[in-house]
C-alpha cells in the first residue's frame, strides 16, 4: 500500500503499478485499460508518492510477476548492481534532480545504463516535464554501427521507407532513388512488405542490395518481415543486413507477436554469421510503440508507458543498430491527439536513451487521430533538439502501403537544416562524392544536382 | 506559386518512375521545403480523409437503398464519434435497448452494414456490394439487414448471436488513407458470438471501385468464403482464401 495526504485528503494506491499508472500524464490508452488516475489531483498525488519512493523499491517489487514473465526475469537477472551503486541511495524525485545536474554528464549516464531497470526510468520520466526529457536525453549519446556510424553528436540519420501497396520493385526503387537524392537513407533502407511471403522478401532484399552495391552506398538494408521469415531468408542465402522484429514489454505480448527471447537470439546469431557488417556489429532493428501490450490483451494492469520502457530492456539485450518507437501509428484509442503523441515521443526517446539504446522515432499519425502536419513539425523539432538518432523518410510523408503519415524526406532536410545536423559521416562522404551535397555539406539545388540525378534516375536494376 | 523553383523542369525525369508507384515521389524542393502545390495537394488529401472519419453516418440512406428488404437500425454503446474513437470496447457492444430488435428465426446468415471509420465508404459502396452478393449466394436464408451506427467489426458477433445465425458478414468503412478515403471492408465470422478473436475472421479489404476491388469481384470472393465456411464450419486463419480471384484488378 502506497499513500499520501494532500491538504487533508488521503490518496492511497494498492501497489507499485497503480502508483506508476496514476502518475502517468493523461493518455487515452491508460483510460481504455482502466488504469488512469481518477482525477487530476489524484494524478499529482501519485507523483508525490512516486517522488518519495527509493529507487531500490523497483528491485524488490516487480510490476509483472518474475515467475511467469521472461522479460521480468531478463530485467532482474541482468541488473548491474555495481553500476546502480552511484544512484542507489536516491529516491525517484532525487534521481530526477540528479539527472538535471552537470554531474550527470554523458559519461556518467553511459556508465549508469546497465544499472537501471526500465521501471526506474519510466518512473522518473513521469515526474519530468517535456523540457526535462529533452535536456537529459540530449546528454546521452548512444552510437551504433553496421556499414556506417549512427548517433554521433551533430548527426541525424534517416531511414528511407519506400513502401508500395503491392511490393512493385520499380515503384520501390523509385522511392529509394528519391530518398537518396534528398540525402536520406543512412539509418537504413527499410521496406515494410505488403506480402508476408519469404520469396517476396528475398526479391526485395536483392533489389536493395543490387542498388547499394551498384552505387557503393555505405548503408544497410532491411525488409521488415517477421523474424522467422528473415531467418528462413538467411537459410536461403538472401543478402540480409539487419534482422527486424516488433517487440513489446511482456512475455504474453511478445507471444502474440509470435516471438520470445530465444528466437530473437537465434535471429541475431544468424545475421552475425553472414558477417556483412563493416564498421560495427549491431545487426538488429527493433520497433516498439506504447499500447501494443494492451492491444494484445497482455498488459497485466500496467500503464502503457511503463510497458513500453520494458520493451527497451528486451532491445538492449541484443545490441541493436536501430530502435524505433512508432509513436503515433497505433491510433487515437492509445494516444488521442498531437499533445499525447508529442509527450509519448519524448518519453520513449528519453527512456530508450537512458537505458543505452540507439533511439529513433517514427513521428507519425493516422487519419482518425486529432493531429496534423503542424503537430509532426513540432514533434520532429523537439526530437531533433533532444538528439534523436534517426527519423523516417517517407516520400511526401504519405505511406501508401501502411496508410498513415510519417515524416518525409523534406521534413528530414528541414530538421537537419535548422539544427545544423549532418548525415552519418560515411554516408555524408558518399553524398559529397556523388555530388548530391556540395563541398560544404549542403544539399545542392535540385537543378544543379542534375548530374547525380541523371546517374541515379538512369538506374535500371529494378527492371531486371 | 510563381517562384521558378517550384516549376517542374521542362522534361520531368520522374515521369517514367511515377507510373510505377502511387507514392509522392519527385515533388521538387524550395530550399529544403515543399513546393506550394505539393503542400496543398497533401492538405487536400488529409482534409478528405478527416472529413471521411467525421462525416455523420446516415442509416436512412442504406434503408432506402434496400427498400425491397427488411432492415433493422441499431447502435453500439458509443454515443458519439469522440467516444467511439477512444473507446473501441464500447463500439463492440450493442446498445442494450436495441437487442429487442434482433430476434432469431431460421436464418443462416446476417449482413451488418457498419459505419466504422468511413461513412462515405458505406454510403457509396454498401448497397451495391450487398446487391452483388445477393445475386451470388443462392439458397442462403438471409436475416433482416442490420445497419449499425458507431460500430466496430466485433459488434457483428453480438448481432449474429442474437439473430441465431451460423455466419455474419460485417461490411464496414475502413480507416481512410490519404489516397483512399472511401474503402469498404468485409469481415466474415463463422458461429458469431461475443469474444471471437480477429484470427477467427476472414477479411476482404480495399473495396473501392475507382482504384481497388469492384463490388462484383468482392461479392464473388465473399460468396466463395461463405460457401467454404459453411462446408468447413469455420472461418479465420484455417480457412485460406483459395478462390483464385485476384486481390486487385490488374
Amino acid at each position: 500500500m502506497y499513500a499520501t495526504t494532500l491538504a487533508g485528503t488521503r490518496h492511497a494506491f494498492p501497489d507499485l503499478k497503480s502508483v506508476l499508472a496514476a502518475a502517468t500524464p493523461l493518455r487515452s490508452g491508460d483510460v481504455l485499460a482502466g488504469v488512469s488516475a481518477s482525477s487530476m489531483e489524484q494524478r499529482v498525488a501519485a507523483r508525490y508518492v512516486l517522488a518519495d519512493l527509493p529507487l531500490t523499491t523497483f528491485l524488490s517489487e516487480a510490476v509483472v510477476p518474475y515467475e511467469t514473465d521472461e522479460i521480468t526475469r531478463l530485467i532482474i537477472d541482468t541488473h548491474d548492481a555495481a553500476a546502480f551503486a552511484r544512484v542507489a541511495h536516491l529516491t525517484v524525485g532525487g534521481f530526477r534532480e540528479w539527472l538535471l545536474t552537470a554531474e550527470a554528464d554523458g559519461q556518467a549516464l553511459a556508465e549508469l545504463s546497465s544499472g537501471l531497470l526500465p521501471e526506474m526510468v519510466a518512473a522518473v520520466s513521469k515526474l519530468m516535464r517535456n523540457q526535462d526529457l529533452i535536456a537529459v536525453a540530449r546528454k546521452r549519446q548512444v552510437v551504433s554501427a553496421f556499414r556506417n556510424t549512427i548517433g554521433l553528436p551533430g548527426r541525424l540519420a534517416v531511414r528511407i521507407q519506400p513502401n508500395h501497396p503491392t511490393d512493385n520493385p520499380t515503384g520501390i526503387a523509385a522511392s529509394i532513388l528519391d530518398g537518396l537524392m534528398n540525402g536520406c537513407g543512412d539509418a537504413v533502407i527499410g521496406i515494410n512488405p505488403a506480402s508476408d511471403s519469404v520469396e517476396t522478401q528475398i526479391l526485395l532484399l536483392r533489389l536493395i542490395d543490387d542498388l547499394r552495391e551498384h552505387y557503393a552506398i555505405p548503408t544497410q538494408s532491411c525488409v521488415l518481415a517477421h523474424i522467422t521469415n528473415t531467418i528462413a531468408a538467411i537459410e536461403r542465402q538472401a543478402p540480409v543486413d539487419l534482422v527486424f522484429q516488433s517487440i513489446a514489454g511482456t512475455q504474453a505480448a511478445n507471444r502474440s507477436f509470435g516471438i520470445d527471447l530465444a528466437i530473437l537470439r537465434e535471429g541475431r546469431d544468424a545475421a552475425l554469421s553472414l558477417a556483412r557488417h563493416t564498421v560495427g556489429t549491431n545487426v538488429m532493428y527493433f520497433e516498439t510503440g506504447q499500447g501494443s501490450a494492451l492491444s494484445a490483451g497482455a498488459h497485466h494492469g500496467v500503464d502503457q508507458q511503463t510497458l513500453e520502457t520494458r520493451a527497451y530492456a528486451v532491445a538492449r539485450a541484443f545490441q541493436p543498430l536501430l530502435v524505433n518507437s512508432v509513436v503515433g501509428f497505433i491510433g487515437p484509442e492509445y494516444l488521442y491527439d498531437g499533445k499525447q503523441i508529442a509527450r509519448a515521443a519524448l518519453e520513449d526517446h528519453f527512456c530508450g536513451k537512458l537505458l543505452g539504446l540507439p533511439m529513433g522515432v517514427d513521428v507519425c499519425y493516422t487519419n482518425h487521430a486529432e493531429a496534423d502536419q503542424d503537430d509532426m513539425d513540432s514533434i520532429l523539432t523537439l526530437l531533433g533538439v533532444a538528439g534523436v538518432n534517426f527519423v523516417m523518410g517517407v516520400p511526401g510523408a504519405d505511406d501508401v502501403m501502411l496508410n498513415y503519415q510519417s515524416t518525409s524526406y523534406h521534413d528530414a532536410l528541414y530538421v537537419r537544416d535548422v539544427l545544423e545536423l549532418h548525415p552519418a559521416p560515411e554516408f555524408e562522404d558518399w553524398l559529397m562524392k556523388l555530388g548530391i551535397l556540395d563541398a560544404a555539406g549542403r544539399l545542392r539545388d535540385p537543378l544543379l544536382a542534375s548530374d547525380a540525378s541523371e546517374r541515379l534516375l538512369s538506374y535500371r536494376g529494378a527492371a531486371r | 506559386m510563381t517562384d521558378s523553383a517550384s516549376k517542374p523542369p521542362a522534361v520531368d525525369p520522374w515521369r517514367r518512375l511515377r507510373s510505377a508507384t502511387p507514392a509522392r515521389i519527385g515533388l521538387g524542393r524550395c530550399g529544403p521545403g515543399l513546393p506550394t502545390r505539393a503542400l496543398l495537394e497533401f492538405q487536400l488529401a488529409h482534409a478528405r480523409a478527416r472529413d471521411a472519419v467525421h462525416e455523420a453516418f446516415d442509416p436512412g440512406r442504406i434503408v432506402a437503398g434496400l427498400n425491397d428488404r427488411q432492415t433493422r437500425v441499431v447502435s453500439s454503446c458509443a454515443p458519439d464519434r469522440q467516444t467511439y474513437l477512444q473507446r473501441p470496447d464500447l463500439g463492440r457492444r450493442l446498445k442494450e435497448a436495441d437487442a429487442g430488435l434482433l430476434t432469431p428465426r431460421d436464418y443462416e446468415v446476417a449482413f451488418v452494414v457498419a459505419d466504422g471509420l468511413s461513412s462515405p465508404a458505406v454510403h457509396a459502396h454498401a448497397v451495391p456490394m450487398l446487391r452483388a452478393t445477393f445475386d451470388r449466394i443462392g439458397d442462403w436464408r438471409v436475416a433482416p439487414i442490420v445497419i449499425a451506427c458507431q460500430a466496430r467489426v466485433a459488434l457483428g458477433d453480438a448481432i449474429g448471436a442474437l439473430l441465431g445465425v451460423e455466419l455474419v458478414a460485417v461490411l464496414i468503412g475502413e480507416r481512410p488513407g490519404l489516397s483512399a478515403p472511401d474503402s469498404l471492408g468485409v469481415y466474415v465470422t463463422w458461429n458469431p458470438r461475443p469474444g471471437r478473436q480477429d484470427s477467427e475472421r476472414n477479411c476482404i479489404s480495399n473495396i473501392r471501385p475507382a482504384t481497388g476491388l469492384t463490388c462484383e469481384l468482392a461479392a464473388s470472393r465473399l460468396a466463395w468464403l461463405m460457401n467454404a465456411a459453411r462446408r468447413q464450419r469455420l472461418t479465420g486463419v484455417s480457412l485460406k482464401d483459395s478462390s483464385s480471384l485476384p486481390a486487385l484488378q490488374e
